[in-house]
């Protein structure tokens, strides 16, 4: 089967953020889209530890750790930049003022449910962080994550079976296999991989996908 | 005459005492207070409740004060790291309570500590675990959840200059929680890299005002290993 590498997924995502934005990426696999941000569009990277205007990692040797991005790694600021206390961050988030953020995921429902921060499980210790917040207060939310668990199981599901980050939140998800938008009507496909059927990706995902 | 400044670490947390609630501002390392964090552990306070986002990291600083055992309860929103090993053993030896902020929750819990307000509707948190058991709203057809202020009676923020009134002014992504923190709390003490005169500091570039802040102490850059000599 065909599937879409992670930086082509990176590069899908970064196409549909326009000039203007103001974009949060999230930590892990979301982090790559910031590689494939088009050149001719000024887009504005925020991160919730209080910094807009953020760039990309220092040359060795020119870290600060008084620098740093919401996953505790060094950056640098970009021209135009600006620093702010956390309130005022996430001010940015819940009151509407991030055009996009970009997360990964455990798991999506087809309602746009979002699972993204802890399994449930019992011997795992909750950590949340920023997560609901982000989920909530972007005006789009696009998830990242491969299509199917190392299992072989749909990510993609009816309702969520691990603990939800924020209901009704996801706008779309970009995966190995395809690239989904959430509808009031469900799940409808604006991508798929070369080689894989409409209906075959409605299968392996266990939900039905509108073309 | 106004001086708030002190003349060392250990006199400016000397009143810190048992069962005290103590918010520690930054993220990560970034911004935390690590030399009023080692004079506390050396001070001996116990039973201590802290609020800060982290729940420690490697071996110092606020990871220290837990593996100190002095800490009975922490409020934060990400405790589980890669080097959080210290909380980590704490916590599943149940020796530690946890309670789990989403972190602009965590913000603006604070925020409203300090700006005298009663309590909030906030979206964030609806329908998961966090909000059981909490009063929720419908307002204007979107869902909210009830949310309360933490308070502290003390407040460790580091900043970068600071002047005998108090004001202060941090640096980069170190700023973080200080400048909430340091509103919510009875009596919060700054450490600063340098003590400056009265009007050294630019009026429209303070970002904490003197009126916040009770206490400040100088920690020069690269006194210890825990901060660095940043030219800022």
């Amino acid at each position: 089967m065909n599937r879409y590498t992670r930086d082509q997924m990176a590069a899908r995502v970064a196409r549909d953020i326009r000039d203007g934005a103001y974009v949060n990426l999230g930590i892990g696999l979301p982090t790559l889209v910031a590689n494939h941000l088009p050149k001719d569009r000024e887009i504005i990277l925020h991160t919730e530890n209080g910094l807009l205007g953020m760039g990309p990692a220092p040359a060795p040797g020119a870290e600060d750790p008084d620098l740093i991005n919401a996953g505790k790694q060094p950056v640098t600021e970009l021209p135009g930049a600006s620093f702010f206390h956390h309130a005022d961050s996430f001010a940015m988030m819940r009151g509407g003022h991030l055009d996009c953020c970009v997360l990964g995921a455990f798991q999506v429902s087809v309602g746009g449910d979002l699972a993204n921060w802890h399994t449930g499980a019992p011997e795992a210790i909750p950590a949340v962080g920023g997560a609901m917040d982000l989920a909530l207060g972007a005006k789009s939310v696009y998830v990242m994550m491969e299509h199917l668990t190392k299992g072989g199981e749909s990510k993609i599901v009816t309702q969520c079976t691990y603990p939800v980050t924020a209901l009704h939140c996801v706008s779309r998800i970009y995966t190995d296999l395809a690239v989904l938008e959430v509808t009031s009507q469900g799940l409808r496909a604006v991508d798929i991989v070369d080689g894989l059927s409409l209906p075959e990706l409605a299968r392996l995902s266990g939900v039905p996908i509108n073309g | 005459m106004i001086d708030k400044t002190m003349a060392t670490v250990a006199e400016a947390i000397a009143d810190i005492k048992d069962g005290a609630t103590v918010m520690i501002g930054g993220f990560g390392s970034a911004g935390m207070p690590s030399e009023l964090i080692d004079a506390l552990i050396a001070q001996g306070a116990r039973e201590l409740t802290i609020v800060n986002n982290n729940a420690g990291n490697g071996d110092a600083g606020l990871a220290l004060l837990l593996k100190a055992r002095r800490v009975r309860k922490i409020i934060c929103s990400f405790p589980r790291q890669t080097d959080s090993w210290h909380f980590d053993t704490l916590y599943r030896a149940g020796e530690i309570e946890l309670e789990l902020v989403p972190q602009g929750n965590l913000a603006e819990r604070i925020r409203a500590a300090g700006a005298g307000i009663g309590a909030f509707y906030t979206p964030t948190g609806f329908g998961t675990l966090l909000a059981q058991g909490k009063e929720t709203r419908e307002i204007d057809g979107r869902h909210y959840v009830l949310e309360y202020p933490i308070r502290a009676d003390f407040a460790l923020v580091k900043a970068l200059a600071g002047d005998r009134w108090g004001n202060l002014v941090y640096r980069k992504t170190a700023r973080n929680f200080g400048p909430i923190m340091a509103t919510a709390a009875r009596c919060t003490i700054a450490q600063v890299q340098r003590i400056v005169p009265l009007g050294a500091l630019d009026p429209e570039a303070v970002v904490t005002p003197g009126i916040f802040v009770h206490r400040v102490v100088c920690v020069p850059a690269g006194a210890t290993g825990a901060t660095h000599g940043a030219a800022a």
